[in-house]
Order: structure tokens, then sequence, then C-alpha cells
């Protein structure tokens, strides 16, 4: 036994030893500011002197900050376009599932946005969006439709980002449902057809059920990304768009924090975007506990 | 699949075209960038549009290399991400290691809460990251885009730690018998059983390193200390009001060059393990 012991005590060195970097690295990075932005929230935290205590005053006036009511609308109606997405990004999974030649191919053309940096998309739909001279309105004019200067016209930046987003995206979903699509056993549509199952009663009765994780996981992904949406409108937009009308939550964070170094402030924000991508969390184990009851 | 002898019915066919039309659109925009970098500015104003312009001038892909800090932004970028992908890696694997294989106490909590940490967005640890890194000093360095990753990454480790429970545990058994150290049962037997999930997630990683915005607007202020992605970023905004595209569009073109180049080599690797990552998910 001692021999056996000293063994294990052993692996058991090796594995905290092992098991200390990820581990320090999320006290040190994640953990402690993350309780420190919930301590800031509550200071008049500047960055350089004293950081006084000044309870909810932060949070209080968060709630009749109107730009924020404009930064936290805007980044909830660019939301729109995740279950567009979705639902283009399934149309694509099950055409690309036919077995159709050049699958490969197009798998490949789909996912080039998704791995194309963020910043260099942004430009060149910048450029795209372009009133005069932009590629989307010469496509527009094809089918002679004046579009508009979309990312000058507050109507139209959160589309106009949206839209783009969308097209980013895409092929990731694509990617995850057509992984889905795959591990459905032959068998389930053999026997629908067999049953004289149409298209539609197909889809409703398996296609849709089968990838119902997928979606779930591409609806919170895509929900908690969205909450965080900032390179595009940084760089598209680079005031937040004409009356603010494009300025995401986290974009005004950023403008407050790094801009005004309004830091006590600008932690509330990031409180609050936390909070909500806890909840968004805590929702989908609740959901996906019940959900796997179901199968079962 | 099993649709062979009806490869090309009638709805396969349709399917194709608007697949075709689908790809159109997805590469249209990219195509649209690339022709601009080749263009002169009366081409790039000119109505209708021009796809093909008509002298591919490739002026602009020199002239990049002195409009602005390009050179640099490529060298930074790459001191970023391969120094935390490669660090990074290795811690990341040997603590997949430690909570797949050894006899560890706690070691599920330790995973859970390493796992819960994930919920935590950067845009709410930011600011206090900011002001720490400040007090060191490390401000307008490209210190504090790495040395975080350096510590591991918590998606890494839940993958292989995933991957890792298909090794059977009397392979790593035996090796204790046989007197091998932690350290060399992981770099003589396990890393390389796990080699090709280690690949994919690097690439992933790297990718995601490579492509960082919102980290780097944060610390660097001095233009050479930029990078990739801000060097393009500050392009756009400078020429755009001399309106000179096609020098915009051509450094743009020369940042989403690399990662273009790994995926076009890597795509059944990437593709399969985003694929993997919706399953498991």
């Amino acid at each position: 036994m001692p021999a056996k012991s000293k063994l294990y005590r052993k692996e058991m060195i090796y594995g905290y030893l092992f098991l200390a970097p990820p581990v320090i690295g999320m006290l040190l990075f994640t953990l402690y500011p993350m309780l420190y932005s919930i301590y800031g929230s509550f200071t008049d935290w500047d960055g350089l002197g004293q950081m006084n205590f000044i309870g909810l005053d932060n949070y209080k006036d968060l709630f009749s900050d109107e730009l924020f009511h404009k930064a936290m609308f805007n980044t909830f109606f660019m939301m729109i376009g995740i279950p567009i997405g979705l639902v283009l990004a399934l149309l694509l999974a099950m055409g690309l599932n036919r077995g159709i030649p050049g699958t490969t191919a197009f798998r490949v053309i789909y996912y080039v946005p998704v791995i194309s940096s963020l910043a260099a998309i942004s430009i060149l739909w910048q450029w795209a969006y372009n009133g005069d001279y932009g590629l989307v309105n010469q496509f527009l004019d094809l089918f002679g439709i004046k579009g508009p200067n979309w990312l000058a016209n507050k109507h139209t930046v959160k589309p106009a980002i949206m839209i783009m987003a969308i097209w980013k995206g895409l092929g990731y979903s694509m990617l995850l449902y057509l992984a889905a699509l795959q591990s459905v056993s032959r068998s389930y549509y053999e026997a629908a057809e067999l049953d004289g199952a149409n298209g539609f009663q197909t889809f409703r009765a398996i296609t849709w059920p089968m990838v119902k994780p997928v979606t779930f996981f591409i609806v919170v992904t895509s929900i908690i990304g969205g909450s965080q949406i900032f390179t595009e409108i940084n760089i598209m937009t680079s005031t937040g768009g004409p009356e603010y009308s494009s300025a995401s939550a986290v974009f005004y964070m950023w403008q407050k924090a790094f801009g005004n170094f309004q830091l006590g402030y600008s932690s509330a924000m990031a409180v609050l975007l936390a909070l909500f991508i806890f909840i968004v969390t805590l929702v989908q184990f609740k959901l996906n506990e019940k959900s796997s009851g179901d199968l079962d | 699949m099993v649709l062979s002898s009806r490869k090309w019915s009638a709805a396969n066919i349709l399917i194709f075209i608007l697949l075709c039309i689908g790809a159109v659109f997805m590469i249209a925009p990219l195509l649209w960038m690339v022709s601009t970098s080749f263009k002169t500015k009366m081409e790039v104003f000119a109505l209708p549009p021009v796809w093909i312009p008509e002298e591919w001038l490739t002026a602009k892909y020199s002239e990049i290399w002195t409009a602005g800090p390009l050179l640099s932004g490529i060298k930074n970028s790459v001191i970023v991400a391969v120094s935390v992908t490669l660090i990074g890696t290795f811690t990341s694997s040997l603590a997949a290691f430690a909570l797949a294989k050894l006899q560890v106490p706690h070691k599920n909590k330790i995973f859970l809460m390493l796992l819960s940490s994930i919920m935590i967005p950067y845009p709410a640890v930011m600011i206090p990251q900011f002001i720490m890194f400040s007090n060191v000093g490390w401000n307008d360095s490209l210190l504090p885009l790495i040395v975080p990753g350096l510590f591991g990454n918590v998606f890494m480790i839940f993958f292989l730690r995933q991957y890792l429970t298909s090794v059977p545990n009397a392979i790593i058994e035996a090796a204790k018998i046989d007197g091998s150290s932690y350290f060399g049962i992981y770099a003589k037997i396990v890393f390389p059983l796990i080699k090709p999930a280690v690949a994919a997630q690097l690439i992933l990683w790297f990718m995601g390193v490579w492509n960082d915005y919102l980290a780097p607007t944060i610390y660097l202020t001095s233009e050479e200390n930029y990078t990739l992605q801000l060097v393009i970023g500050n392009f756009n905004a400078m020429y755009a009001i001399q309106t000179d595209y096609p020098l915009i569009m051509a450094a743009s073109v020369i940042s989403l060059l690399p990662m273009l180049i790994v995926f076009l080599v890597f795509q059944k690797q990437i593709i399969e393990s985003v694929a993997i990552s919706a399953v498991k998910g």
C-alpha cells in the first residue's frame, strides 16, 4: 500500500502541475478582471484618480442614457439576421447533402468568408455599400432599383451590416447543419419514403427534429456573438453611424472606456453584457436538458 | 450519397443551379475586391462597373508596403499568433491529458470551473485587463495580446480531453509500470496519438488570433506595433478619404491571403474539426 500511495501522490502532483497554467490563466485573466469589473461598476473609476463608491449610480445613469438605449436597440435589431441566416444555412446544407457533384467545391466556396478576417471583410463591404459606385447598388441597378447610400442612411445601415454578417457566417452554420444531416441514418428517410411521405412531411418529421440540437447551438452561439458585435461597426461606421444608428453595445462601451475613460460607467455595461450572456447560457442548459429528455 | 442513380434528376439540376447562384453571391464580393486592387482610379468609378481591368496594374501591390506599416503588421501578427498557438497548445494539451488520463482529485470540478469561464465574454473583462497590463507597463506592446493565450485555451482543452477518451487507459498504465515519467508519457505516447486533433484545433485558434481586432485596438497605439488587422483598418480610414480604393483593396487582399492559403491547404481538416465541434457541442 505505501508504494501505491506514493505513486498516487506523484500522479496527483503532476496532474496539478499540468493543470496549473489554464487554471492560473483563468483566475488571472478572466475571474479576477470579471470581479474587478463588477466592483468597478459601483464606482466612479476613471483610471487615474481614486475609485469612489457611488452605489448604483452608473446603472441608474445607463437607465436614462439615450445613447446606451440606442446601442442596445441596434445590437438586438441586428440579431434579426440570425433566423434568416439559419434558414438559408439549412436550405444550403440540405442542397449539399444530396450527393450532387461539386459538393466539396461548394463547401469550400461558401466557407471562404468564414475564414476571412472580419476587418478585411468589413472594409470590402464598406466599399461594396458605397452609394454611387458600390457593388451592391450596381447590382440593384440591373433591376432598375436605385439603392441608397447604405452606410450613411440611418434606416439602411443596420440591415446593411446584418446582410454582411449573414454572408460571412453562412458557411459556418451550413457546415454544422451538413454534419448533422450526414449523421442522420438513411434508414429513416427510406422508411418515410416507403410510407409515402412527401418532401415536406419528411422534413417536418425527420430532418427538422434531427438537426434541432444544431439549430439550438447556432442560435445560442449567434446570440452570444451578436451581443458582442464590434469590429464591423468600428470599421464600417467609425463614429457609430448616422445619428448613432449602428453603434452596438460593445462599441459604446469601448468608446466610453477608451475614449472618455469613464471606466466605472463602461464597467456597468460590461457587467450587464456578462449577465445577459450568463442568462442565455443558462437558458440553453435548461432547454437542452429538457429537449434531450424529450428524445429518450 | 445513395442517390447516385438519379444524380441528375430534375430536382437536383435545379438545386445545382441554385447552389451555383449562391456560390456567385458568396464569391463575387471577394473577386470584386481582387479586381478593384488591379484597377485604375478611373475604372474604379466607371459606370457600368468594370469587372476585368483593361490592364492589370500591379502598382498598388508595390505601393502598399510604403503606404503604411504593412510589413511590420504582418510581422507582429505572426509573432502574436505563433507564440500564442504554439505555447498555448502545449499547455492546453498537457492540461487535457491530466483531465482525461491522470488521477487528480477534484479534476472534474476543475474542468467545470474552466468550462464555465468560457461564459465570460472578452468585453466584460477587457477594462480591468487593460488597467492590469498598463500597470506593468505593457501598454502599446504585443505582450497583452500574447501572455493570456500562453496559459491555454479552454475550447482546445475541451476538445482534446474529449478526443483523449478514445485513447485506451491500458497504454498509459503500461507506460507507468514501465517507469515512464508523466511528462514522458505525454510527449512519447499521448501527444503523437492526438496530433491530428491538436493540429486542427491549432489551425482554428491561429485563425482566431490572426483575425482578432478588438484587443489590438485597445492596446496598440503606435503604428509600428500594429497587428495586420489594425494596419489595414488604418489603411481604410486614411485612404478612403482620398478614394484610393485600389490601394485599400490591395492591402486587404494581402491580409486575407495567408489565411486563405492555410484554409485551402488544410480545408479537409478544418472543415472536419468544425463539424465535430457541432456534433459534440
